[in-house]
């Protein structure tokens, strides 16, 4: 038999290949992070943190977009972590095998692959239009909810299969139900990848304009919403809007914003890695 | 003596999918006997110990047919699983501490069972008990994850001591401790004996010789005999059992 090459060789064509192939991943992230930080940093200032657009958004700050988007986190996550939380702990441990749970099971899956406007379209016909709930905070936190349910699933069941079988079998053979089980066995050993899982989805999703553009997102609205029947600005789509329809606006509050959203998704991302390493230390199984 | 029995099991098969484990089992177990039993590996010996507190339910491979009695109850039909389980406790190869405090741990069965108050004195009985107490009594809410193997092993008899099980069930309890620390666990054994019912399972032949009243011996899923324990190790009536505990095997 002919070698081609020798094993050094192909070893280091294989390494260069493969750093290469990193590196080319990265690439767009850092050129994207530096030409925002380049272009937006002039832009940021405590005035344009926490004052109200002014001039038709071509002056001031970005306050209630900063607010706006910090309630749609929050608000989401307080529907779609307990439902998907619960719905997850069904389908792992208590769902047979059967025909209804892969019909779920599909479901789940094919809900992470609809585009996010099909999201906005859903939460406008269900929340705004059907169920009266209006243009508002609600609508837009249940819209994003549906959107990150997915994620939360999935990450909830990796979480839970990761806990050791037999912490179960430990609980189950001193006489614990099967519920007491999972609450006192279970639950408290998953919920670091559930947390982190929950955090990293949904910072990303916060990001997304097309599940806010129908259901909450208002053009401009410079003031803080009153109630959760209130719209609000948000981050997102105030950059849309600021990019697309509002001519003759200075580049760096554009950037400035795009800045804003990024340390936002960012800072979110942080939390959530930074949970995990610290619960992964304590997590001595 | 007046042999109580405890345990009754009739005709008892399992199945792994298609994979018969156990064979026709039919066996007695007395009321505070050490029962042990031995045999080569993949012999089923595991598979019945957690058939006895239906732990095997939770295996979607696992199927059963025959009957077991506790005190002349069916287990799968007269008593309610969590109540058997905790009236039937067991111990496994490897001891299972769950990551958190010592006194969480041995506090773990009472409190899922509803008890609340009282349960200082619990743990503190459950660790006597094992053998445990003068070795741990200064760091009760230390993490359990810091005992050594055989401490943790004693204190895994401990928390099944907490949930005041009736039958105890060993499966190889010591086949991951040194000889010191098996001393120990086999003393605790020895104690427990005059309130509790045992069955140990053991891969160590000399350990069932030492500790238990009964010897079973099973093979591929069947029980060649099963006597007292002088017998067993001295005039079995089986040559299978002989070639066994006599290190003549395969
Ligand atoms: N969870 C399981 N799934 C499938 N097969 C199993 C399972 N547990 C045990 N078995 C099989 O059952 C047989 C008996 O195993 P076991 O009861 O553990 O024997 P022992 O404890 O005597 O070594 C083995 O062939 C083993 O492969
Ligand atoms: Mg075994």
């Amino acid at each position: 038999m002919k070698k081609r090459f020798n094993p050094k060789t192909s070893q280091k064509i294989a390494f260069t290949i493969l750093l290469l192939s990193a590196l080319v991943t990265i690439i767009p992230v850092v050129v994207i992070i530096i030409v925002v930080i380049k272009n937006g940093i002039s832009a940021i200032s405590w005035e344009f943190l926490t004052s109200m657009p002014k001039n038709g958004m071509r002056a001031g700050g970005i306050f209630p977009a900063i607010v706006g988007t910090f309630y749609l986190t929050i608000g989401a996550t307080i529907f779609s972590l307990p439902l998907g939380v619960l719905a997850a702990i069904y389908l792992s441990e208590y769902a047979k095998e059967n025909r209804f749970t892969r019909i779920l099971n599909l479901g789940i899956v094919n809900l992470a692959g609809v585009p996010s406007i099909v999201y906005g379209l859903f939460g406008l016909s269900l929340f705004v239009i059907y169920m009266k709930l209006g243009v508002s905070i609600l609508s837009g936190c249940l819209t994003l909810a549906i959107m990150e349910l997915p994620s939360i699933i999935t990450a909830t069941k990796t979480a839970l299969n990761s806990v050791p079988k037999q912490f179960r079998e430990v609980s189950l053979s001193l006489g614990a139900t099967k519920w007491q089980t999972i609450r006192y066995a279970v639950l408290p050993y998953a919920l670091p990848g559930i947390i982190t899982g929950t955090v990293l989805s949904n910072a990303r999703k916060t990001g997304e304009t097309a599940p806010i553009l129908f259901t909450v997102a208002a053009f401009y609205l410079p003031r803080l919403p009153s109630s959760v029947f209130d719209q609000t600005m948000a981050l997102p789509y105030h950059l849309y809007v600021i990019s697309t329809q509002i001519p003759g606006i200075e580049k760096n509050i554009t950037y400035g914003t795009a800045l804003v959203l990024i340390i936002f998704t960012l800072s979110l991302n942080l939390v959530g890695i930074i949970i995990r390493t610290r619960l992964r230390k304590q997590k001595k199984w | 003596m007046v042999n109580n029995t405890k345990i009754t099991v009739k005709n008892f098969n399992a199945w792994f999918d298609e994979n018969q484990v156990v064979k026709s089992l039919n066996m007695e177990v007395f009321s505070n006997e050490i029962l042990g039993i031995i045999g080569p590996a993949n012999s089923g010996k595991t598979t019945f110990l957690r058939t006895l507190n239906r732990l095997n339910d939770i295996e979607d491979k696992f199927r059963m047919d025959g009957e077991i009695f506790l005190d002349n109850q069916n287990v799968y039909k007269d008593i309610d699983v969590n109540l058997l389980r905790k009236r039937i406790g067991v111990i496994f190869a490897l001891p299972i501490s769950l990551p958190m405090s010592i006194y969480d741990n041995i506090s773990f069965g009472p409190r899922r069972h509803g008890i609340k108050k009282g349960l200082d004195e619990i743990v503190e009985n459950s660790l006597k008990s094992a053998y445990l107490w003068d070795e741990v009594k200064d760091r009760l809410n230390e993490s359990a994850l810091n005992l050594s193997g055989g401490q943790q092993q004693r204190l895994c008899i401990a928390r099944t001591l907490a949930v005041e099980p009736e039958v105890i069930l060993f499966d190889e309890p010591c086949s991951g401790l040194d000889p010191i620390s098996t001393a120990k666990v086999e003393d605790a054994m020895d104690k427990l004996k005059q309130k509790y019912t045992i069955i140990l399972v053991t891969n160590n032949v000399k350990q069932a010789a030492r500790v238990s009243d009964r010897t079973a011996f099973f093979l591929m899923g069947e029980l060649v005999e099963i006597d007292t324990t002088e017998k067993i190790f001295t005039v079995p009536s089986d040559k299978r059992t002989e070639n066994y505990v006599s290190g003549r095997f395969g």
